[in-house]
């Protein structure tokens, strides 16, 4: 009888350390995924700063009177770059963007500039690249919500409390036509 | 979202089954028809065909179904734009490795993925795919093949479409050898019990084979209509955009007529929408894919709320009533604004605007709402143009408007 209880004990131990073991790793890969997520925003953003200077570069062999908007998407690239922190870093983005959008207002002036294929290629990969950070900032906030769904809803809840699992915070856009800037076609 | 993914996952698991199922059966009356006993062989050479051809498939199926589409695999300097736009939903969806993409040299318009997990993906379109369609358009296709490769659709439909072709094989070696041959060998004990037995199974295997294939099939592309809706789905999760896909669908299916040369029934529900359409293969049970006319709608229902895999779920039930949806001149009878309940606290705008178009008096859901309506003491002015225009005490301007045909009423 008591060594039969003892058993029962001992199974149940097994099974809530199991169970432990489990939500534990799934909270680790939830994390992990949506750091990813976070990482790969990054990326994005270096590539569109990458590809800046040969726009810049492509519509000044075009039009080369239009001095001031080149230096401001320059400085405006400079500053994303430096920007340091969430906060800091989603301002100078943004402030970047506009500049391109007036960077295309010039381009449109120049129909020459417009036909050229070099122009044509370079800005598919920008636009692309704005889809992408989108994208990516879309992915990091379904994982975020995703890993504080489960941070929140029981038994999960008591896990990371244990191990001190913090909830995510979302990447908001404060600008709303700000999500549908990439989308525009210049084709 | 991930809960649909678990409970597909679930439901693919009894298709499975119920096509094992099929084919053990098949496999054991046949053994035990051509020789008494032999039951138990039959079921092991179906399973042995079967699992050789898993292999296969596993290993090797992308590869197959890119050779017999004849696609060809392209770099990105030969089409960036396509190329960008997988890159994007790759991005959209997590996916750690982004697919092969392939071109099918064919004027039709359509698209297809493979590849048993999503480290092992491939994307196949049409030239012509390229050339009709606009950005936001390709990309709602595109979307709709990667929610295939990260629902692991191609994995299960693979699965399912071998064990289809192991049972048409079964099925047509055996009826063939019944017809041609002598492989039939009367059982080796004269006694009437057991002759009479191996008539029976000998019967019994005659209709499994007959059967079998047909069974088999309508499971197949049971679990195929199923999967697409739930693409769609994953679609417009991915790009946030479902007008992008509907729009998209609307001009696959104006061009439907375009016959896609290199597809065949057995490839047919990879694609994304029917390549077999123009030769007039789909009816009910026997088609791969829902109608495409039903999915845009599904799709355009959402575009204006939330996209979320609920609010498609919701936007799938309202277009799939009891009540089977009734067409007028293509507009459909149940919309959006119809199903919801009318609160008296609504403001009277938002009442007077949701006034259903088309009135039908059959409708057994609208009467029950203009019920509820009275009891909130809203008064009707039946509209010239066939309106029912339904006005909520608390509207307080002399003329009302119809928002269809625009005519003034006085309250």
């Amino acid at each position: 009888m008591l060594i039969n209880l003892f058993y029962v004990i001992i199974l149940i131990a097994v099974v809530v350390a199991l169970t432990v073991v489990f939500l534990y790793n799934s909270l680790i890969r939830l994390t992990n995924q949506a750091k990813n997520a976070w990482s790969n925003i990054d990326v994005q953003l270096r590539r569109r700063h990458d590809l800046i200077p040969n726009l810049v570069e492509t519509v000044k062999g075009y039009a080369k009177h239009e001095r001031e908007v080149f230096e401001q998407v320059t400085k405006a690239r400079a500053n994303a770059m430096q920007a340091q922190g969430i906060a800091a870093q989603s301002q100078a983005e943004n402030l970047l963007t506009r500049a391109l959008g007036q960077l295309r207002v010039v381009a449109e002036a120049y129909p020459d500039l417009k036909a050229s294929q070099n122009f044509l290629a370079l800005q598919e990969e920008l636009a692309s690249t704005e889809n992408k950070i989108a994208f990516a900032r879309q992915f990091y906030n379904d994982s975020a919500m995703r890993l504080n769904t489960k941070l929140q809803s029981f038994p999960t809840n008591i896990i990371a409390q244990l191990f001190g699992f913090q909830p995510l915070e979302y990447f908001q856009i404060e600008d709303a036509n700000a999500r549908n800037a990439p989308s525009t076609n210049f084709g | 979202m991930w809960e649909q993914i678990r409970l597909n996952k679930r439901r693919s698991v009894y298709l499975v089954a119920a096509m094992a199922l099929l084919l053990t059966a098949l496999g054991f009356v046949i053994g035990e028809a051509s020789e008494p006993g032999a039951g138990p062989i039959g079921v092991a050479i179906a399973v042995g065909v079967w699992l050789i051809m898993t292999l296969i498939a596993y290993f090797q199926g992308g590869n197959i179904l890119m050779a017999v589409s004849g696609a060809r695999r392209i770099k990105k300097e030969d089409n960036p734009v396509l190329f960008n736009v997988v890159e994007e939903m790759v991005i959209a969806s997590g996916m750690s490795r982004v697919p092969d993409i392939y071109i099918i040299d064919s004027p039709a318009l359509n698209a297809f993925a493979t590849g048993r997990d999503p480290e092992h993906a491939a994307v196949a379109v049409t030239a012509g795919l390229l050339t009709q369609l606009n950005r936001d358009q390709l990309q709602g296709v595109i979307a709709h093949e990667i929610s295939h490769v990260v629902h692991r659709d191609i994995l299960f439909m693979t699965l399912l479409s071998v064990m289809l072709g192991s049972i048409v094989m079964i099925s047509e070696v055996f009826l063939r050898g019944l017809f041609y041959g002598r492989r039939i060998r009367r059982s080796r004990s004269s006694s009437r019990g057991e002759g009479q037995a191996q008539l029976v199974m000998l019967i019994l295997a005659l209709v499994l084979a007959i059967l079998a294939p047909l069974l088999a099939q309508i499971i197949y592309f049971a679990a195929s209509r199923r999967r697409e809706y739930l693409a769609d789905a994953g679609a417009a999760v991915l790009t946030r955009y479902p007008e992008g896909l509907a729009s998209a669908l609307e001009v696959l299916a104006a061009n439907a007529y375009v016959p896609l040369e290199t597809a065949n029934r057995a490839t047919a529900p990879l694609f994304i929408v029917n390549p077999l359409q123009a030769s007039g293969l789909s009816l009910g049970l026997f088609s791969t894919h829902p109608p495409t006319e039903e999915r845009i709608k599904i799709l355009r229902s959402m575009a204006g709320g939330v996209t979320s895999m609920p609010s498609y779920l919701s936007a799938w039930a309202r277009s799939n009533p009891a009540v089977k949806p009734q067409y007028t001149n293509g507009t459909p009878l149940f919309n959006a604004a119809q199903t919801r309940a009318p609160s008296p606290q609504m403001s009277p705008s938002a009442t007077v605007a949701s006034a259903v178009p088309l009135a039908s008096p059959r409708n057994p859901a609208r009467e029950a709402f203009d019920t509820v309506r009275k009891a909130y003491n809203y008064k009707f002015i039946d509209c010239s143009c066939g309106l029912k225009i339904k006005i909520p005490p608390n509207y307080n301007r002399p003329t009302v408007t119809c928002p269809r045909c625009k005519s003034v009423y006085k309250v």
